[in-house]
């Protein structure tokens, strides 16, 4: 049963990607990919991640959502036709996407115990977190504890995106305003 | 190999491949960065089909479940989705700059904009 939703959800996110690709209005450009988003939140509930599924369903399909429906309340959304052909770009695609199945048959095969990611240091999270740490939830332990410093990092990027965003929109209304004044 | 066993990771790839033509065809800036996205979330698709183990359960630790899918990729793509929000929005802001100095956010139209002020 989970195979077939897995299946069927990536059936549906083919076809989002493929009208995202081939669209012209950026709103509805916008709109799939809050879809997309969700979507692949289903997935990641199917693949056992449900941390994973509700921040992709929050951040991922909403807070980008709104992000990119407010920047083109700015921007505007319609889209150009494209002039170029689309020949170059599809032979890249077509020979990079080749040669990245062909890397996939040396992956594991899905879903096995065995796989050589599960082992190494995973085996003693789940083994020695919930007396280390004190809290059921795996993720969350190895996330705040085990590995804090990642998420630390994570906290230095939001910050330096924040700011980032702060310079290049916050200096516009007084720039705006000093040029009416004719300065 | 067998196809079934493979089918997350031919289909991840097809979807990030989907991304990547949305960025390198598209001259539009706001479709290159949807195009972007979608990109990063079939990685974040690779990286959890990766952790997934058939017939374990969710790393909630519960009594009596042995079996647990594995944790870290899902602490990796945490901090990816979060990261990825945030450069979104410096990538969206940076595109409400160009369309304030240029009038445009179609690349090639800039590029143009460009030569003619030399």
């Amino acid at each position: 049963m989970d195979s077939l939703i897995d299946v069927v959800l990536f059936a549906f996110l083919i076809v989002v990607a493929l009208a995202v690709a081939r669209g012209r209005d950026l709103f509805a450009g916008a709109m799939l990919f809050g879809m997309f988003s969700l979507l692949s939140a289903g997935l990641f509930l199917i693949m056992d991640a449900a941390d994973v599924a509700f921040t992709e369903a929050a951040v991922g399909a909403g807070v980008s959502t709104v992000l990119l429906v407010a920047a083109l309340s700015l921007i505007g959304t319609e889209e150009r036709a494209r002039r170029r052909s689309n020949f170059l770009p599809l032979a890249i695609v077509v020979v990079t996407g080749a040669s990245l199945i062909w890397g996939t048959f040396d992956l594991p095969p899905f879903g096995d115990p065995a796989n050589p990611p599960n082992h190494h240091v995973v085996p003693r999270y789940l083994e020695k977190s919930g007396e280390e740490i004190g809290i059921p939830n795996v993720v969350a332990s190895v996330l705040a504890s085990y590995r804090g410093f990642d998420t630390f990092g994570e906290v230095v990027v939001i910050f330096a995106a924040g700011v980032g965003v702060m310079l290049l929109l916050g200096g516009r209304k007084r720039h705006r305003q000093r040029k009416e004044r004719g300065l | 190999m067998n196809l079934l066993g493979h089918y997350n990771y031919i289909v991840v790839v097809v979807l990030m491949m989907l991304g990547f033509y949305t960025v390198i065809a598209r001259d539009n800036l706001v479709k290159k960065l949807i195009g972007l996205g979608i990109f990063q979330v079939s990685v974040f698709m690779l990286y959890i089909s990766i952790g997934y183990v058939s017939g374990g359960s969710v790393p909630i630790l519960t009594e009596g479940v042995t079996l647990y899918s594995n944790p870290l990729p899902h602490v990796l793509i945490l901090t990816a989705i979060v990261v990825g929000v945030a450069t979104l929005a410096l990538g969206l802001a940076l595109v409400v700059r160009i369309r304030e100095a240029f009038g445009t956010v179609e690349e090639d139209e800039i590029r143009l904009k460009e030569d003619a002020e030399g």
